[in-house]
């Protein structure tokens, strides 16, 4: 263990609560708390000993130390992390989970961490809503959406998996935490790392919306917006990542990031009452999510917290990226890459590390993976908003847009239980939406103008009423 | 004619750690067969047995993904930039 491990501002924090409530502990210097506090929590590790084990390729199997390294020397596979299933079989129960922090971290024995005190910032034990009016529209009798678009603290579910890496990164020892972003993880990364005293450096592509930037910058990383898509970001960084030993959540500590994306399917299961659904929903960008959901719910089946059962995956792309789909429609087992032109830039990954994983996945499964085109995107986000209330992003509105394409098909049988996962919120890509919805009827501060202009809405076709001065 | 060749971290144990190898080639097959040359044992390893760069990897020329252009037989002039990136999840 190392300096890093400890944020300074921390310290200084736990020195002025001594202060005010005992005297006699007043002198205690710094040194001397960060002295105990190490030994305390070198004791801590040792009670309750890791469960994870180390890193193994997910071609070949060749193993790998608990390092920062996320692809096989041999193949260039990425590299997973591999539990010991026993340990965690003997430390938790659904008792203990439930008696655990309302955050992923109740469910801390399944992630890549060590340390006592994981970095948590509320994230995750999002709501599973029951859907009753979208259910109502599409005809489906249990249908539940998962919505991370009020995940914490940056609102989409990369909180779960920058929550983890950065947990991870300090244990590791790196003080300066990076990314390579299409918006969500950015925003992310730069809130946790800011939370956790981490210097931050974030790299996306210098067309993002607006409120993607405006929702990284707030946190005052380095924001580095690079003259090209995210496939070319990631390049970039990655050449990055081999010079300047920073931890790059998405590159280097991609197999503990990725891992957070599991707490997905773990919520999703106990807030069902410890059971799995029949069928999920999920967007498809590089296939990372899906496959941990999925991976997830295996685990949880392993360790006897819920009963075996099939779930089909099923999963979303936008047609103008839509590298998976293309595959999965001509029975390859590769994904050719293509390049992004889609309103739905969060999944917009031309080159998806884990497409060929997600299409094992959904065909072993007898799932299905579908694309939308941008109009009914942005009719996703509508319809979503207008049945439960919930303001998705472009990603969301992809998974919503696919999940109607789907039942309307026939794939999806109305009476399973269907749960939809809802990745980020709206709020943060308004552009995507703007030009497609009502506008604000302006009156005079007079009852009459108001009764006429309701009068008038209640009457006119919005587009006759939008032309037509009060 | 010279060809500037990025090298990923995992490779670089065949480049006495150099991040970047000038190599010469007129397309991208024979720059893997001359890199080979120079840093031997590199080519199984970025080409697997039927001697096509591994799935895993990704091929850049000028930064334009070579399977958007004609793949290994993707010809080369001098000066062009060549970068070998194993590929990474995103978000």
């Amino acid at each position: 263990m190392n300096l890093h491990l400890f944020p300074i501002p921390d310290y200084f924090s736990r020195v002025c609560l001594t202060g005010i409530f005992g005297c006699a502990t007043i002198n205690i210097t710094v040194a001397e708390l960060y002295k105990r506090e190490k030994q305390a929590m070198t004791q801590a590790t040792k009670t309750k000993a890791p469960t994870f084990t180390k890193l193994v390729s997910k071609e070949g199997s060749t193993e790998y130390p608990l390092k920062a390294i996320h692809i096989c020397e041999e193949t260039f596979a990425p590299l997973e992390v591999a539990y010991d299933y026993d340990a965690i079989r003997a430390q938790v129960s659904r008792e203990s989970i439930q008696a655990g922090p309302n955050s992923i971290w109740r469910y801390k024995a399944f992630l890549p961490v060590e340390s006592e005190n994981p970095i948590d910032v509320g994230t995750g034990m999002t709501p599973l809503v029951k859907s009753h009016r979208l259910a109502r529209r599409l005809g489906l009798k249990n249908l539940y959406i998962k919505n991370d678009a009020v995940n914490m603290p940056t609102l989409s579910f990369k909180d779960r998996v920058v929550s983890v890496a950065l947990t991870r990164a300090r244990e590791l020892g790196f003080s300066t935490v990076s990314c390579a972003s299409t918006g969500n993880l950015a925003n992310s990364t730069a809130a946790i790392a800011a939370h956790a005293g981490l210097d931050c450096c974030v790299f996306i592509p210098a067309d993002l919306e607006a409120g993607k930037v405006l929702g990284t910058l707030i946190y005052n990383p380095t924001v580095m917006a690079v003259k090209g898509n995210y496939d070319q970001v990631n390049r970039l960084c990655c050449e990055v990542g081999n010079s300047y030993g920073w931890g790059f959540v998405n590159i280097n500590l991609r197999p503990y990031y990725s891992e957070g994306s599991k707490t997905l399917g773990f919520e999703v299961a106990e807030q069902l009452g410890w059971k799995l659904p029949d069928r999920i929903v999920a967007p498809l960008a590089s296939g990372s999510l899906y496959t941990k959901i999925y991976k997830g719910f295996q685990e949880f089946i392993k360790v006897g917290l819920v009963e075996d059962k099939q779930v089909r995956f099923n999963g979303a792309q936008a047609e103008g990226c839509s590298p998976i789909v293309q595959a999965f429609q001509e029975g390859r087992d590769f994904v050719s890459p293509v390049k992004p032109n889609t309103i739905a830039k969060s999944i917009a990954i031309g080159n998806p590390a884990d497409g060929i994983y997600a299409l094992d996945i959904a065909r072993k499964t007898g799932g299905h993976i579908e694309s939308v085109n941008d109009a009914e995107i942005v009719e996703g986000i509508k319809l979503l908003a207008e049945t439960e209330g919930i303001f998705t992003e472009t990603a969301g509105g992809t998974t919503i847009a696919v999940l109607k394409k789907q039942v309307e098909a026939g794939i999806i049988d109305p009476e399973e239980t269907t749960v939809v996962y809802i990745t980020g919120n709206g709020l943060k890509t308004q552009e995507a939406v703007q030009g497609y919805i009502g506008e604000p009827l302006t009156i005079e501060p007079k009852l009459d103008s108001f009764e006429h202009a309701l009068e008038r809405s209640r009457t006119l076709e919005r587009l006759e009423w939008q032309q037509t001065l009060v | 004619m010279a060809v500037k060749v990025l090298i990923p971290t995992p490779l670089q144990k065949f480049t006495n750690n150099q991040a970047t190898i000038e190599c010469n080639g007129s397309n991208v097959d024979e720059l893997i067969d001359a890199l080979d040359v120079n840093c031997p044992g590199i080519k199984s390893r970025i080409c697997d047995e039927t001697g096509k760069p591994r799935r895993f990897l990704n091929l850049y020329v000028n930064s334009e993904d070579i399977r958007f252009l004609e793949g290994t037989d993707t010809s080369l002039q001098d000066g062009d930039e060549v970068s070998i990136v194993p590929a990474v999840a995103g978000g």
